[in-house]
């Protein structure tokens, strides 16, 4: 093939191209297998890391943006060092543990939300071919979900190790928030699977010759709002709500293990970008330009969306974001999965002759997401909260606690 | 959220300081004095005006009922910029500066005294003396959306 | 079987970003939901109302500066009415002209920030602070112009302002209210119909009427709860009685309604701002008072109708150059004393939207 075409399916062809020169060699297959993956991973932390810091800066340089002000921009041209000078800021900072504090958990908690992050990428799809992902699972949807539930621990271990009242309730928020938009994420992408028939990231990709944002657009909404909050970004951050709690689970973190979080968090939002792209945006297709051009367009124009979120709207409270999960979005996906199910079988039984491709379900499915969100809404979803009504407290609690013993009965 | 797109594209308020830099007002109480010794009798009524007595003065007679002064410090650290010892004046020998950058590494460094009373560097401001007001620049608006203006090209000083 | 649930006592610190200034409460938390609060405060004290007694009445103006210190001319305006009732000095009209002009921006000014932080606290990171903070430092440009400082201003003087505006003065500010209606409209509309600010702000904290008549709760505080008190109408100082304004209320008493009045007065008092404007007479700008004023023996109680609520100043003078006693009618101290009651049975969230709402600044609390 000719430099065009290796430069736009590059990584793939790195790769392969890497393991027929080692092959070359005669050693034993293990050997190459061990190498090849080497090599992988390399490239993948080549890949990440750079976007994460590029991430950071656009955070940054992005919200002052909104806010009519430049940003940072004295560090490097355009400020583009800023995350190279936080790096090496944290990098000495010291480590400050609450004394009280479960000084092993406190270790632990960020090295498993940090490696829960990373671990993730390893099936995603960055170039066509065979060596598109770094491995290319064949329950490649299923792999993301499951490793994404694992920051949950981290976050529990960190407010639990902190000794610290406020991070305990950043912790018990965040748990009770992941745990309850897991549930329609997944269910979301499951209308994604029916359609292509099959989990495995790269064939999601290639069944999707026009993006599958028009197929599902309730499926897209409800996985965006779920990874938003997955993500504790606004409007659904009150795990981590400056003006609350100070900083949540992660307050009494600094130096290193800051970083590990801090990082983290952008390591789970380019994740998450990415599975958007590769699950609704039709991942690195696109006309004339190179495939990982398409792909990191795609994935930097989802993170602009999020960040314009983020420097827009207000925090909801803890259990306003609980009734929208459970009394909306899980109905509404569980519709969505229905519906799908429902045209998938049409479409097999009946339709597939006529085209390649069910246009007509584009309109069907854009209606039917409109009426049901408007309905929904109007009909059956209340937020939650209001007044509670507070009795007279214990006299043994209002003594222990010295406080007055005779709140209002309201 | 449309609002935040559009301020996307609005221009930028801030001031890319210390290269840039606003132009004060003509009024403007600044951290600096400016204090003439050809108009001041040593009456210190200033220094009894003051809510917080840093100015010290310290006189000797030079003649037949008439006051030179030896001393005179302002204490800039303690200092509030009220603008009370300008306006008490009878003479109209001080005036407050319009400098804002008085920063310094220690709290003895803060006493203004004669030296730097006196000093050319420091230029006056009209607060209290509207008559200087014309000889001022004046003064940058956001309201007319200048941020910047008359600095842009004092950019290489 | 119940759950077994335990209190827990929280400290929301005097180092806290949402508390505004140093400002702490013991609050006890049964899960997420208040029991019971204690406020403690007294961080900020400095001992104005002693000090004031050792110094003249002209060097207590810069000191009133800094009681809410982000609202400093209507902090001199009630003192030095209240030093000219003492002493009865008459003021020039174009005196009284400017310092109903200059008292109208400052609300403004107060009233921009006080949304603006709320909606910060709420939790929209800073942009419609930002947005809000912008048109502040318009009018605080005006004020530097006016005066020489962009915080404590120290204009008002004892019968009269200090200096006159200079020509620029008037065609900033008309330019100025030219624009401020699109503004206001714009991000009122940006935030009242925000569905997360209505699901957040809506119903919380209600204070009712009778219970903040009994608290002696002022201003916006007071008319959001649907009683129509404002001092500019029921009980006219300066020249209030010549302009033609209307005063908000609200309906229920919450958050939104505290939220809503504030909107609403920036209207009103652009409404004022104009009328002043045109009939702005020309003429001296301060009467004729010695130095040293030694006002006759007696007690003079001054209150206007500051941006929090009804700041009243009580001077006793004993004949000398110094006030015998200077005591401040703090509005913000008695609106914070609802805290307790308004707040009990709402969540953590809700307590900081609530506090917001009260809109403090801790010099005045703690004087």
């Amino acid at each position: 093939m000719n430099a065009w075409h290796y430069f736009v399916n590059l990584l793939p062809n790195v790769r392969t191209d890497f393991i027929t020169w080692l092959q070359g060699f005669g050693l034993p297959s293990s050997l190459i297998i061990f190498l090849d993956s080497i090599i992988g991973i390399t490239l993948l932390l080549l890949i990440v890391f750079p976007i994460v810091m590029l991430f950071t800066w656009m955070e940054r340089r992005f919200i002052a943006r909104f806010q009519l002000r430049p940003g940072p921009n004295r560090c490097g041209p355009l400020g583009l060092f800023y995350p190279i000078a936080d790096g090496i800021k944290l990098l000495t900072k010291e480590f400050i543990m609450p004394a009280k504090g479960d000084k092993l958990i406190h270790w632990v908690a960020p090295v498993i939300l940090f490696f829960s992050a990373l671990m993730v990428f390893a099936v995603f799809p960055i170039g066509s071919g065979v060596r598109g992902a770094f491995a290319d699972l064949n329950i490649g949807v299923l792999y993301v979900v499951a490793i994404s539930s694992l920051a949950v621990i981290g976050i529990f271990m960190a407010g639990w190790a902190s000794n610290n009242k406020y991070s305990l309730i950043g912790a018990m928020r965040g748990m009770a928030q992941l745990i309850s938009y897991e549930v329609p994420m997944v269910l979301s992408i499951v209308g994604v699977v029916l359609i292509v028939g099959s989990l495995q990231m790269s064939e999601i990709v290639g069944k999707q010759t026009v993006p599958f944002i028009l197929l599902q657009p309730l499926g897209f909404l409800i996985y965006f709002i779920g990874a938003m909050t997955e993500l504790n970004r606004s409007p659904m951050d009150m795990i981590e709500a400056d003006s609350e709690i100070v900083a949540g689970y992660f307050t009494e973190y600094s130096g290193m293990k800051f970083a590990m979080f801090y990082i983290g968090e952008y390591i789970n939002a380019l994740a998450v970008a990415i599975i958007v792209t590769t699950l609704f945006l039709s991942g690195w297709k696109g006309p004339f330009l190179p495939f990982w051009f398409w792909f990191l367009l795609k994935v930097l124009a989802v993170f602009m969306f999020i960040l314009w979120m983020r420097a827009t709207l207000i925090r909801l409270r803890i259990d306003q974001v609980m009734a929208f999960s459970w009394k909306f979005l899980l109905p509404v996906a569980l519709i969505n999965v229905f519906i799908t199910a429902a045209e998938v079988l049409v479409w097999d039984t009946w339709m597939s002759g006529w085209q390649s491709f069910p246009w007509p379900f584009i309109f069907v499915n854009f209606a039917i997401a409109a009426a049901v969100i408007i309905l929904w809404s109007r009909l059956f979803f209340k937020t939650g909260g209001g007044k509670v009504e507070v009795g007279r407290l214990r006299a043994r609690d209002s003594q222990r606690y010295g406080a007055d013993s005779q709140a209002p009965v309201s | 959220m449309a609002l935040t797109l559009k301020h996307l594209f609005r221009k930028k308020v801030t001031t890319q300081y210390p290269e840039k830099k606003l132009e004060t007002s003509r009024r403007i109480r600044g951290q600096q004095f400016v204090w003439r010794s050809d108009l001041c009798t040593a009456c210190a009524t200033c220094a009894k005006s003051c809510p917080h007595g840093i100015i010290r003065i310290a006189t000797s007679k030079n003649g037949e009922n008439k006051y030179a002064v030896d001393r005179i410090e302002f204490d800039i650290g303690r200092c509030m910029f009220c603008g009370l010892c300008v306006e008490a004046c009878p003479y109209s020998a001080l005036y407050m500066g319009r400098g804002y950058e008085e920063a310094r590494y220690s709290r003895k460094l803060l006493w203004a005294d004669m030296e730097v009373l006196m000093s050319p560097d420091s230029e006056p401001s009209a607060y209290g003396h509207t008559e200087i007001e014309e000889k001022i620049p004046e003064q940058t608006l956001l309201v007319y959306g200048q941020i910047s203006k008359k600095m842009a090209d004092k950019n290489d000083s | 079987m119940e759950l077994k649930t335990q209190p827990f006592v929280l400290n929301v610190g005097p180092c806290h970003p949402s508390t505004h200034g140093v400002f702490r409460m013991r609050v006890t938390l049964d899960g997420e939901v208040i029991v019971d609060l204690e406020p403690i405060f007294g961080y900020l004290h400095r001992g104005i109302e002693k000090l004031a007694e050792g110094r003249t009445y002209t060097q207590n103006i810069p000191f009133t500066d800094r009681l809410d210190y982000i609202a400093s001319m209507i902090n001199n305006f009630a003192y030095v009415l209240a030093v000219e009732k003492l002493a009865g000095v008459k003021v020039p009209e174009r005196a009284e002209y400017l310092r109903v002009i200059v008292a109208e921006m400052m609300r403004i000014a107060r009233h921009l920030l006080a949304v603006g932080f709320f909606t910060s606290d709420l939790g929209a990171l800073m942009t419609p602070l930002l947005y809000m903070w912008r048109e502040r430092e318009k009018i605080v440009d005006l004020f530097e112009m006016l005066c020489g400082q962009r915080l404590t201003y120290n204009y008002m003087r004892i019968g009269g302002v200090s200096h006159d505006a200079p020509p620029e003065f008037l065609p900033a500010l008309k330019k100025f209210l030219k624009e401020m209606p699109d503004f206001v409209n714009e991000y009122d509309q940006l935030l009242a119909e925000n569905e997360v600010l209505l699901a957040r702000t809506k119903g919380v904290g209600i204070l009712p009427p009778d219970l903040a008549v009994n608290c002696s709760v002022s201003g916006p505080m007071l008319r959001a709860s649907g009683v129509k008190w404002d001092i500019r109408k029921a009980d006219p100082y300066s020249i209030y009685d010549r302009f033609d304004f209307d005063i908000p209320t609200g309906a229920i008493g919450d958050v939104y309604d505290r939220y809503r009045v504030r909107i609403e007065e920036i209207r009103q008092s652009t409404r004022i701002l104009e009328q002043a404007i045109e009939q702005l007479p020309p003429g001296e700008v301060c009467a004729k008072v010695p130095t040293l004023l030694r006002p006759p023996k007696g007690d003079a109680y001054a209150r206007i109708e500051a941006s929090t609520g009804e700041l009243g100043f009580y001077l006793v003078s004993d004949g000398s150059i110094a006030p015998y006693r200077f005591r401040v009618r703090s509005p913000e101290l008695l609106n914070l004393t609802v805290l307790r009651d308004i707040s009990i049975g709402w969540k953590i969230a809700d307590l900081i939207a609530i506090f917001a709402s009260i809109d403090i600044a801790l010099g005045e609390v703690d004087r």
